[in-house]
């Protein structure tokens, strides 16, 4: 149920980010989420593409430094306090969250899917079953981003 | 610019020793040197591989065919293999640091250490200390031979000292300020800093007393002085030395200020090409070689410092015959000298080597923005230590400015950047870009 998340290494300088898009956009990879953290000196760019083997592939031969990490994607209700309930059994279940990406895949009036990377994603799987949340599978995520 | 005049004026008359004379005292105490190194095996050794014997050393023509010494012999000697004296007759230790995180201990006998106060007191003098003066000392007291070396220079010319060590500078502002000292001893670089928070705090030279500057340490130049002389309304005065020859004092300028006299009854200086290490011309610029005369607990015999500047030999109007040697213009190893720090790039790698997982590539910038060194250590990120989560990055990154520090001693920026962003070159690879105006290095 996981999904796999590239991290590339990025220097503060100017051109440093069109470089993996231009090298993604000439292997024909479509990313469907991205986010960057950064500091004064240095930034990391974080990916979420469907072919994430080839991404990779291609990033290294191009000299990028990739590292890769599992997500959970989750379907938090779509309405006011969505979010805040499944958080809520984040907490109740003692799972911590590095951090995350909101992006606007959402089933209007349902749910919206979120990505987490959480502390321990093996365990986290288990508990939120367990807590009846539903996770998104790879497949399913990006079946509905194609539709 | 001050209108300070300083008026000429000898400590000791030994610097004005006619030449002839101080030729015959140097012969006689290379063969006392020579003789008392006996006692270091490590001298024993190295006389026999060079095929010296000590007996037949007579005079300042054998000196050509003694071993040199070089900065790892002192090294692999740690902590006092090359002392001379039984360590009852230890007056003091002092150190600098060195590559392997290690410092290089030197020793002195109580006789070391009145040679070396009068060595002092002798450019202080030179460059118009006198015993009515307060003299500020913002050099660090300790292990560096800079805090006490000077401290008892001073003395020794009968002036008074206000031992502020290094570091906080505002509160050297206020103590310059309040006490108003007549003289300033620092580094040059620290001198130039203590002059811009001066300007800061709204204070101008006529806030201050100072009228002198003796500085030393690190390399600098005529136009530093400038500066210093204009900002701190003093005369600026340049001295040389390092520990493993005595500390400062082995040579200073003069109120000439055409070159730093040497005490050449207490040093025999060559100047040689570093690489045929045969003497190079007056006036040419060669490496500094230089042998104790009259120290006891660890006499040298042709210490190679590595430092380049030029010797002139040609009489001065202040009546020193000491030879003059000019500024110290680089270095004949890769070592730097950042903020009066000795740092060699083999200490970066190897702190880098101790940050478990760091590839040793990596390139050392180091420019003077302001009045003081800035060095940045860019370290290639490798595949392994990368990591999502950006606190592992900064935490990797300070681990590295840790090690840095703890083995330098020198506060670097570290720089992470991406694999393969540090040009390879098919040499030497480059390690250090050096963006210092060149003489300030």
């Amino acid at each position: 149920m996981k999904i796999r998340q590239l991290s590339l290494f990025l220097e503060n300088r100017p051109g440093q980010l069109r470089v993996p898009c231009k090298v993604l956009g000439d292997a024909g990879i479509d990313i469907l989420t991205m986010s960057l953290a950064d500091t004064q000196q240095f930034g990391i760019l974080r990916l979420i593409v469907k072919d994430w083997q080839r991404a990779k592939q291609v990033l290294e031969a191009a000299g990028q430094v990739v590292n890769v990490t599992d997500l959970l994607a989750l379907d938090v209700p779509d309405h006011a306090g969505g979010l805040a309930s499944v958080l809520e059994v984040f907490e109740r279940t003692g799972l911590g969250v590095e951090y995350m990406y909101a992006f606007g895949l959402r089933q209007r009036g349902k749910s919206a899917t979120l990505l987490f990377r959480l502390e321990d994603p093996e365990g986290a799987q288990v508990k939120l079953a367990s807590a009846g949340v539903a996770l998104v599978s790879a497949e399913e995520l990006f079946r509905r981003a194609a539709a | 610019m001050t209108d300070f005049v300083v008026e000429n004026r000898l400590f000791d008359p030994a610097e004005a020793l006619p030449r002839g004379e101080l030729a015959a005292l140097q012969a006689a105490r290379l063969v006392e040197t020579v003789a008392r190194a006996q006692a270091v095996p490590f001298y024993r050794e190295a006389f026999a591989r060079a095929g010296v014997d000590p007996a037949s050393v007579r005079g300042l023509d054998d000196l050509a065919r003694l071993p040199f010494t070089v900065k790892d012999d002192m090294r692999a000697a740690y902590p006092l293999g090359l002392l001379a004296v039984p360590r009852a007759r230890i007056a003091r230790v002092h150190g600098s640091s060195g590559t392997t995180g290690l410092p290089t201990f030197v020793a002195y006998t109580r006789r070391d250490l009145d040679t070396w106060a009068g060595l002092v007191a002798r450019f202080l003098t030179a460059g118009g200390l006198r015993p009515e003066h307060l003299v500020h000392v913002a050099f660090g007291y300790g292990l560096f031979t800079g805090g006490f070396g000077l401290h008892a220079g001073i003395e020794r010319v009968g002036a008074g000292v206000v031992p502020s060590g290094g570091g906080n500078t505002p509160r050297q502002v206020l103590l310059l300020r309040d006490l108003a000292a007549d003289a300033l001893i620092c580094t040059p670089s620290y001198a130039l800093h203590l002059a811009e928070v001066v300007r800061e705090a709204g204070l101008g030279p006529s806030d201050l007393r100072l009228r002198l500057g003796h500085f030393g340490g690190e390399p600098w130049t005529e136009e530093l002085r400038q500066a210093l002389e204009r900002e701190l309304g003093i005369l600026a005065f340049n001295n040389y030395g390092l520990s493993e020859v005595i500390g400062p004092g082995v040579s200073g300028e003069c109120a000439a200020r055409r070159g730093m006299h040497v005490a050449e009854d207490h040093f025999l200086v060559e100047c040689l090409h570093p690489e045929t290490l045969r003497p190079v011309p007056d006036g040419e610029v060669g490496e500094l070689c230089f042998t104790s005369l009259t120290k006891e607990a660890m006499p040298v015999i042709r210490y190679r410092t590595r430092d380049l500047a030029a010797l002139d030999r040609s009489p001065c109007p202040c009546g020193r015959t000491g030879a003059r040697m000019g500024r110290v213009v680089g270095r004949s190893d890769d070592m730097l000298i950042i903020r009066g720090v000795n740092v060699f790039p083999s200490q970066v790698e190897e702190a880098l080597l101790r940050v478990e997982g760091t590839a040793p590539h990596y390139l050392i910038e180091v420019s003077r923005p302001g009045a003081l060194d800035e060095a940045t250590v860019k370290v290639e990120v490798r595949p392994a230590d990368f990591s999502d989560e950006m606190r592992r990055l900064v935490a990797l990154r300070d681990r590295i400015d840790r090690e840095i520090q703890a083995v330098t001693g020198v506060r670097m920026t570290v720089e992470l950047v991406a694999p393969g962003s540090i040009e390879r070159s098919a040499g030497k690879a480059t390690r250090v870009v050096d963006r210092r105006p060149p003489g300030a290095r």
